[in-house]
């Protein structure tokens, strides 16, 4: 029943798109100034029913509806209601249907929000958009379709991959889907633009919040993901360098060029064509990162179900919207003339955009040259982080930098009055650089040079921060997000330097000594949870330099649905450092492999991050305010 | 004559144009030192000119009643079928390393039938198995 209901409401959204695209176009035709009233109401009923055919799913997953194929092959009636639910996206079928409520929910948002924008901008925006939602719609019903039945009905499901059972797992493709999909607006919006030949100044008023929107639900989701991989999959990294890690951080370095270059956009008039471009860029690397994951071509850790005829369709709708988009770019460029004087924020703010395209292109590259080589030589190749790390951290030195004296420059023509501030800044960057050196442990001339840059740009931040305050001339957003950066960069270089690894393969009762660590093997208990047997380990770990000692309980868990075995890491985690051990066992022998790690800051990389989002969200009160 | 401003113009475009052809060279540069190349037994079997001091990735299968392991490391056959290789590792093994499944693992050969792995790759998904592991087998069905 669910799986006819769930058909008819696709049905009915891909009538209700080509009714919105209809009167969209008779709405562009007719005298009238505003659009047509009908077009808002269909607009909402198209979230509406779009949400209810996601909650028709939702439906089947909590009550176990095993005749649809989807529930059966991700869900299992033993597994709790709470990750039910959340298996209704950690799925491909399922994920497809928040795409499509996305791109329908902000179109709609877009319509209603950007009230005082000229007309015939709002409809084309309106049009393209929905031509995405029917893609999409139609790669739903012909491909991946999650309301198809099955019968004879089964009377278990399959179960949902143990690993996915997880609270950071159930947010994160929502937040990273808010991100991908979120950029489709701008997407829009940049082709509307170009075909009405819109205010270039009212352009960037009106996508500038979306892309803050969709940046910060791509750094939550990019953030969770790895927070989940730092516990989960028992590495004790958080970064790995993986084709899917990189195929979400691609739109990520484009969205974070974007929200500067819209800023000289908005204030200068400039760079109209090329804040088109990255508008377009976005989305289409979303598109290409979702069609790389989904369709198997790369050869990654993380794994999906895949399928190569999911990946065709995708690359078929990629490539209309590329040479289409690429199409009427070249039709509407015009050559306008861009003074920008060398020493100006202009500059600098082209400058980050110069970054983060680097960035793309080494992590673009990085991530393509494997498909490349294997399809050109056939010979099988992986691109591993000694790579990126090679290309990426000097570069990033530099750059944090240039983040630092950037915001003090002044539009138009600049003067640099301040080189001394700066000279003392550095200075005492060295210093504490040294201090840090001195105090602690030697660090590697990388490190060196990555801490003094970032300490950098935190002192620079810090006098930003003091002088706004006393001076009543408050950007906080930017300084939040710009300190919480040189944050960031300065807890993963110290992490990074300080971090303690040990290996070893235990009997119970045994203990190990190393450097000023003792490992004692205390004991092993088996306990029964309601899906899964878990055998837990008591460790004790005593550390002879500041008299410490923690009891770490590492799991390895046995799942019955489906058949499947876990290392659950044990994490002890304070402000100073993380005490992180897993246990596994190997084909029964009596030995556990044990892997000891410390990882001395790991907490506030995380609090970084968040603290650079919310440098996003001030920045979006703050646009709110004045408009 | 060039105007002051076409000038300008010119020298600034250039040296974006320089500055963009440097990145991408180093970019590549730096790429193929670093990519590993991923063999199967049979493969390093038939290679004459094996670099020992590049990192690589070896493929296959756990073979039956191969792993054996003491307080220090853990060691095990991949087998293709064809040829065996002797792998030695000591670390963590991710969850689905078990005889008779596929395993990835990279590091340094010895010499061409012993290998030192520093990693042994995670799959997250009881029935995933490694595109080229595949292409191997299928190989070997024919």
């Amino acid at each position: 029943m669910l799986s006819n209901l769930g058909n008819f409401l696709l049905f009915l959204n891909i009538l209700l798109s080509f009714t919105v695209i209809y009167f969209s176009l008779a709405s562009l035709k007719s005298a009238e100034k505003i659009i047509f009233r009908k077009i808002y109401n269909i607009s909402l009923a198209q979230s509406t029913i779009v949400l209810v055919c996601f909650f028709t799913l939702i439906a089947a997953y909590i009550t176990s509806d095993f005749s649809l194929i989807n529930v059966y092959q991700n869900s299992h009636s033993t597994k709790p209601t709470f990750y039910k639910i959340s298996g209704t996206w950690g799925n491909h079928e399922g994920s497809l249907l928040l795409w499509v409520i996305i791109l329908t929910i902000f179109s709609f948002l877009f319509l209603i929000i950007n009230k005082n924008h000229s007309k015939n901008y709002r409809l084309y925006t309106l049009i393209v958009q929905n031509i995405l939602i029917l893609g999409f719609l139609f790669f739903i019903l012909i491909n991946s379709n999650p309301f198809l039945s099955i019968s004879p009905v089964p009377k278990e499901g399959l179960g949902l991959n143990p690993i996915l059972q997880d609270p950071a797992l159930a947010i994160h493709p929502p937040l990273l889907y808010l991100g991908f999909v979120g950029s489709s607006i701008y997407f829009s919006a940049a082709i509307a633009s170009l075909l009405t030949n819109y205010s270039e100044r009212a352009f960037a008023k009106s996508i500038k919040n979306w892309i803050l929107v969709s940046w910060i639900f791509q750094t939550l989701g990019i953030t969770v993901g790895s927070i989940w991989a730092y516990y989960e999959l028992g590495w004790g990294g958080f970064w790995f360098w993986d084709p899917v890690e990189n195929a979400s951080l691609l739109p990520w370095f484009a969205m974070t060029a974007l929200f500067h270059s819209v800023v000289v956009l908005e204030k200068r008039n400039l760079l109209y064509f090329w804040v088109i471009i990255l508008c377009l860029i976005t989305f289409t690397l979303s598109v290409t990162g979702t069609f790389l994951v989904r369709s198997g071509i790369l050869n990654s850790v993380h794994t999906f179900a895949s399928d190569p005829s999911r990946g065709l369709y995708i690359l078929a709708f990629l490539s209309i919207m590329i040479f289409s988009s690429i199409f009427l770019l070249f039709k509407k460029y015009y050559n306008k003339d861009y003074i920008i004087n060398s020493n100006s924020k202009e500059t600098f703010v082209l400058i980050n955009n110069w970054f983060m395209m680097f960035y793309l292109l080494t992590v673009l590259i990085g991530t393509l040259y494997p498909i490349f080589t294997d399809a050109i030589t056939n010979n099988k190749i992986s691109v591993g982080p000694p790579f990126y790390n090679a290309v990426i951290i000097p570069v990033v030195i530099v750059f944090l930098i240039f983040m630092a004296v950037g915001p003090n420059t002044k539009w138009i023509k600049n003067r640099f009055v301040d080189i001394k501030k700066y000279i003392l800044i550095f200075i005492s960057a060295l210093i504490i650089n040294f201090l840090i050196g001195y105090f602690f442990k030697s660090l590697t001339i990388l490190t060196n040079l990555i801490i003094i840059s970032s300490l950098f740009l935190i002192i620079s931040s810090t006098f930003d921060l003091i002088k706004s305050i006393t001076e009543d001339r408050i950007d906080f957003a930017r300084i939040v997000s710009h300190l919480s950066f040189g944050f960031l960069i300065f807890f993963i270089g110290l992490n990074h330097n300080f971090s303690i690894e040990k290996d070893f393969n235990m009997k119970v009762g045994e203990t190990k000594n190393f450097d000023n660590y003792k490992i004692e093997f205390k004991k092993l208990e088996l306990k029964n949870f309601k899906n899964y047997k878990s055998i837990v380990g008591d460790l004790k770990i005593s550390d002879n330099k500041f008299g410490e000692e923690r009891t770490l309980n590492p799991e390895i868990r046995i799942y019955d649905s489906p058949k499947t075995l876990t290392y659950e890491a044990a994490i002890k985690t304070n402000l100073i450092k993380d005490y992180y051990l897993t246990m596994s066992n190997i084909d029964r022998s009596e030995y556990y492999n044990i892997k000891f790690q410390k990882k001395p800051l790991m907490l506030w990389i995380w609090i970084s991050v968040f603290a650079l989002t919310f440098g996003g969200f001030l920045r979006i009160f703050k646009n709110a305010k004045n408009n | 004559m060039l105007t002051k401003k076409v000038k300008k113009r010119v020298s600034l475009l250039s040296l974006v144009l320089i500055l963009s052809v440097i990145s991408i060279f180093l970019i590549l540069r730096s790429l193929t030192s670093n990519i590993l190349y991923f063999q199967s037994p049979t493969d390093i079997k038939n290679n004459n000119d094996i670099n020992f001091n590049k990192k690589m990735r070896v493929g296959g299968m756990v073979k039956k009643n191969s792993i054996t392991i003491n307080d220090k490391e853990i060691k095990f056959i991949i087998t293709d079928f064809d040829n065996e290789l002797k792998v030695s590792y000591s670390g963590t093994v991710p969850n689905l390393f078990s005889e008779e499944k596929g395993v990835v693992a990279e590091g340094r050969l010895q010499d061409k039938k012993f290998f030192v792995a520093d990693r042994i790759l995670a799959k997250h998904d009881e029935n995933y198995m490694p595109p080229e592991l595949k292409e191997i087998i299928k190989k070997d069905v024919k």
